[in-house]
């Protein structure tokens, strides 16, 4: 029974692998696209990259001016309150905005990646869902399981980023990135299901886990945008500078101030939940192990990650380090989290051994 | 000032050439040195050195948590690990470098935040600042017309800008100028509070650390079946005080092990003899009267006398006799073999018999639980299965001076054959020992006999006292805390300004300040305008 749902849940993984794969081709179509879009009206419509610029500079535009109370003589109409249809059509310029700056958010192409993606999410989460009936247990207790969970979380807090922001433009990299993962898992990490160790028996596992899962998600997202902002910082100097310009595509995303700003708050949700990573570790830690810190490999690269993306927080309040440097440190700082799952977990002797392999 | 001067946040400095900088007398240099420490940059290049720091320890075996590992390396690496060690290297958490790094970084936090609280407390009791004259430079600047014709209706303008800032949990004062009244606001003190909490909160994990390292103590006894331990120091195997630990601070208590329950994984066939559960079923008696019936289980420790006793290891302990060849009992015990590097607990051990027979005797034997040929032949023994399910005991015979004679106290866990001739086992002619439970088979030199009584269990149990635990809890606790607060909650200034127009019309203004990042400022300003023109124009009338 086990073994018949763990090759189901199998089965599932390479059908959302599949269907990601295939939401990753449209993504980069839509790219494509945006790219020849960009070229091609370039001279026309789309100001500049310099004019943009001053545009963020000064968001406000020009100064409106509403009147209260309406037509103001007839008292007794409702007080419809002018603001709220202020609101309404700021909300609709907006939007017009949007889909001008983001080359049309519901282009054909970008409409089948996302809706490819959410299906590979929903057979993905069956495969998540199939392990842990089939371990009886939270799917996320070795290497193979954790890249599994792991990875529909990204997608996961891709998704649901979407209904708050609109930064559907990032899919190619995030499914990219997931296609890699979930590869090398399958390749590398592939182990049977297995009953727990008695270190692992605990309520932490579950908590300790499903955030470290989280901030790992976070941090995704968050390095797929620094990189895209250093993209764009790029191009925005080759524009100024009138030099040629790779990657068309970037014409039709956000600024790189814009980008940056995304990154910053998505990394920072990324680092509350590393912290409190950190903190139930080492309440874990405690229990199983008898002391709360002990510079256990694992430990360390997980105080390194933290203490990187501090670093991230302050270069980002400090003159002179906002912007490129504080992209590229967001960079080092996910390539660690990279690093401490896949080498440090297979490689470094230490207490984490848990992965099965 | 509050913050550092290069804080984004902080008004830029103005460079002039044409200034001519003084020289700096010795307190100006160190004026100099302390803003220069407690700088942004100082402290982001001190992070960042931090990070780098602590990598070498988790690439080279640590003394705190792997000196087995050290030993290893030294061995495998003998010309590069005496310098590794000279740079502190397999003790990089406590090095000289390491540690300067860590405070310098605290110090540079603490000049931080020094004058970042008092400017906090400050700004806390003082009013909002003065309207500034124009606030069409300001984030989110929107005008309104409150038409003359409504203006007789309308309540206020300012005192009702000022009700629905306060109703949105600002603090407000009114200000008055020749053209206008205006309403200044503020919110999200917490923000900063939560900053300043985080980093006092960092402050206080590290010192409980250090008490907690200095005061608290940590021993390792193994305790076999049926035998128990005392809280004392001489009934410890090892033991790791503090630098301030005194022998006062252990609390008088003892365990007796009843028995140890282990489970290991039989049907799941990728999974045989991979360890279910461990047990300790224990007996407490102290401190005091106190006594009681309870267990001890991995992730499930005994808080008993103001320490956590963990069970961290547990292994096999075969209970010995020999006898003389006359029949008398010159040893019995149940001496614990201690697991090697082997999931199926292959245990090494050392029985030593230093009185009674013709010669000192030693032997180093290995023990397998559930016993099978080594797949790398010769006849050489394996163990397939931890659980006991065919166990088997091979023993090294040496006689000769054991070397307990002289008074120097000697680890039970090792044997040193210097003096001593091997009798049996390999290399020599007689073959190793091998005794099944209840077999007995005779010593050679016809020095006597030797039996297996039988095999229990030992439980490693690990005292651990950290007096200023709870308080590295509390400190993280308020870490988090701090920092939700200070990277969600907005800070920022609004101003709602009134002017009169000659058609007497009034015009009002909105517009925010971010204070640190407030993404969502422009929707705040629209919606306090919002909120304020529904409150001019739809006040309901009596």
């Amino acid at each position: 029974m086990t073994e018949t749902l763990a090759q189901l849940s199998t089965v599932f993984l390479y059908a959302a692998m599949g269907l990601y794969a295939a939401a990753f081709i449209a993504f980069a179509l839509d790219l494509a696209r945006r790219g020849a879009r960009a070229t091609a009206v370039e001279a026309a419509v789309v100001p500049s990259a310099v004019a943009r610029r001053a545009e963020v500079a000064a968001p406000v535009g020009a100064p409106t001016t509403t009147v209260i109370g309406g037509g103001g003589g007839a008292s007794d109409a409702p007080p419809e309150p002018s603001s709220a249809l202020g609101r309404l059509s700021s909300r609709i310029s907006s939007r017009v905005e949007d889909d001008l700056v983001n080359g049309s958010a519901n282009s054909v192409s970008m409409r089948w990646a996302f809706a490819l993606t959410i299906i590979g999410f929903a057979f993905h989460l069956v495969a998540v869902v199939l392990r842990g009936i089939a371990a009886a247990r939270v799917p996320w207790a070795n290497m193979w399981e954790f890249s599994m969970t792991g990875t529909l979380v990204i997608i996961g807090v891709f998704l649901v980023a979407n209904l708050k922001w609109q930064i559907k433009y990032v899919g190619t990299f995030v499914l990219g990135l997931v296609l890699v993962l979930q590869g090398i898992a399958l390749l590398r990490y592939y182990v049977p299901v297995v009953p727990l160790q008695p270190a692992l028996q605990s309520y932490w596992l579950v908590i300790h886990i499903i955030v470290a899962v989280l901030g790992t998600a976070f941090f995704a997202l968050g390095f797929a945008l620094s990189g895209l902002q250093l993209l764009q910082y790029r191009r925005e100097r080759q524009v100024a500078e009138s030099r040629p310009q790779q990657f068309r595509f970037l014409a039709t995303l956000p600024s790189s101030v814009a980008l940056e700003n995304l990154a910053y708050r998505i990394n920072i949700v990324g680092f509350i939940a590393w912290t409190f990573t950190l903190i139930a570790g080492a309440i874990w830690a405690e229990k199983a192990w008898g002391r709360y810190w002990g510079w256990d490999t694992k430990e360390v690269w997980t105080f390194i990650i933290w203490v990187i993306y501090a670093g991230y927080i302050h270069a980002r309040a400090t003159r002179g380090w906002r912007g490129s440097r504080s992209a590229w440190l967001a960079i080092i700082g996910f390539a660690a989290v990279l690093f401490n799952f896949g080498i440090v977990n297979v490689f470094f002797h230490g207490l984490h051994a848990y992965s099965g392999l | 000032m509050s913050r550092p001067s290069d804080h984004i946040d902080a008004p830029p400095q103005r460079e002039d050439p044409e200034v001519v900088q003084p020289k700096l007398g010795p307190i100006g240099w160190i004026r100099w040195f302390w803003r220069q420490l407690t700088s942004m940059r100082t402290a982001l290049f001190l992070l960042l050195l931090l990070a780098i720091a602590a990598v070498p320890g988790s690439l080279v075996p640590q003394r705190s948590s792997d000196p087995n590992g050290v030993t290893k390396y030294f061995s495998e690496n003998p010309s590069l690990a005496p310098v590794l060690d000279k740079l502190q290297f397999f003790d990089v958490y406590t090095s000289v470098w390491f540690s300067a790094i860590y405070l310098l970084l605290f110090a540079s936090l603490i000049g931080c935040i020094i004058p970042r609280t008092r400017h906090h407390f400050e700004a806390m009791r003082a009013k909002p600042p003065r309207t500034p004259v124009r606030l069409t430079r300001m984030s989110g600047f929107q005008a309104r017309i409150l038409p003359a014709a409504l203006r007789p209706d309308a309540p206020d303008p300012v005192l009702t800008a000022r009700d629905v800032l306060k109703a949105n949990r600002y603090r407000v004062a009114l200000y008055q100028d020749a053209r206008s009244t205006s309403v200044s606001a503020e919110r999200g003190y917490l923000r900063e509070t939560g900053n300043l909490v985080f980093h006092i909160a960092l402050l206080g994990v590290l010192l409980a650390i250090g008490v907690g390292g200095g005061f608290g103590y940590t021993g390792q006894k193994i305790v076999v079946e049926g035998q128990s331990f005392v809280n004392s120091l001489p009934s410890y195997n090892s033991f790791n005080p503090g630098r301030f630990f005194n022998d006062a601070s252990l609390v008088p208590f003892s365990i007796a092990v009843d028995k140890l329950d282990v489970a290991y994984e039989t049907k799941n066939r990728d999974a045989i003899g991979t360890p279910l559960d461990y047990t300790a079923h224990v007996k407490t008696t102290g401190p005091g009267d106190a006594s009681s019936d309870t267990t001890i289980k991995v992730n499930e420790p005994l808080a008993i006398g103001g320490t956590n006793v963990y069970l961290l290891g547990n292994g096999y302990a075969p209970t010995i006799t020999v006898k003389d060849p006359a029949g008398k009992v010159v040893f019995n015990d149940s001496v614990p073999f201690i697991p090697q590097a082997d999931p199926n607990l292959t245990s090494l051990g050392f029985v030593k018999v230093p009185d009674g027979l013709k010669q000192q005797v030693g032997m180093i034997g290995f023990f397998y639980p559930t016993v099978t040929e080594s797949s790398t032949g010769g006849g050489a023994l394996a163990s397939k299965f931890p659980g006991l399910n065919d166990p088997v005991l091979s023993l090294n015979v040496y006689a000769g001076d054991l070397g307990v004679d002289d008074g120097v106290p000697q680890s039970v866990y090792s044997l040193n054959t210097d003096t001593l001739e091997q009798l049996a086992g390999p290399p020599t002619k007689t073959k190793a020992l091998q005794l099944k439970p209840g077999q007995t088979v005779e010593l050679p030199n016809g020095l006597g006999t030797i039996s297996l009584d039988g095999v229990k269990r030992f439980a490693t149990l690990e005292v651990h006292h950290d007096p200023a635990q709870i308080w590295v809890l509390v400190f993280a606790i308020l870490i988090l805390a701090g920092l939700l607060t200070s990277l969600f909650v907005p800070r920022r200034r609004l101003w709602v300004k009134a002017v009169e127009n000659p058609d007497g019309s009034l015009t009002l203004e909105y517009a925010g300040l971010a204070r640190g990042e407030d993404p969502n400022l422009l929707a705040a300003v629209t919606a306090v305008a919002d909120q304020h023109s529904r409150a001019l124009a739809g006040s309901p009338k009596t």
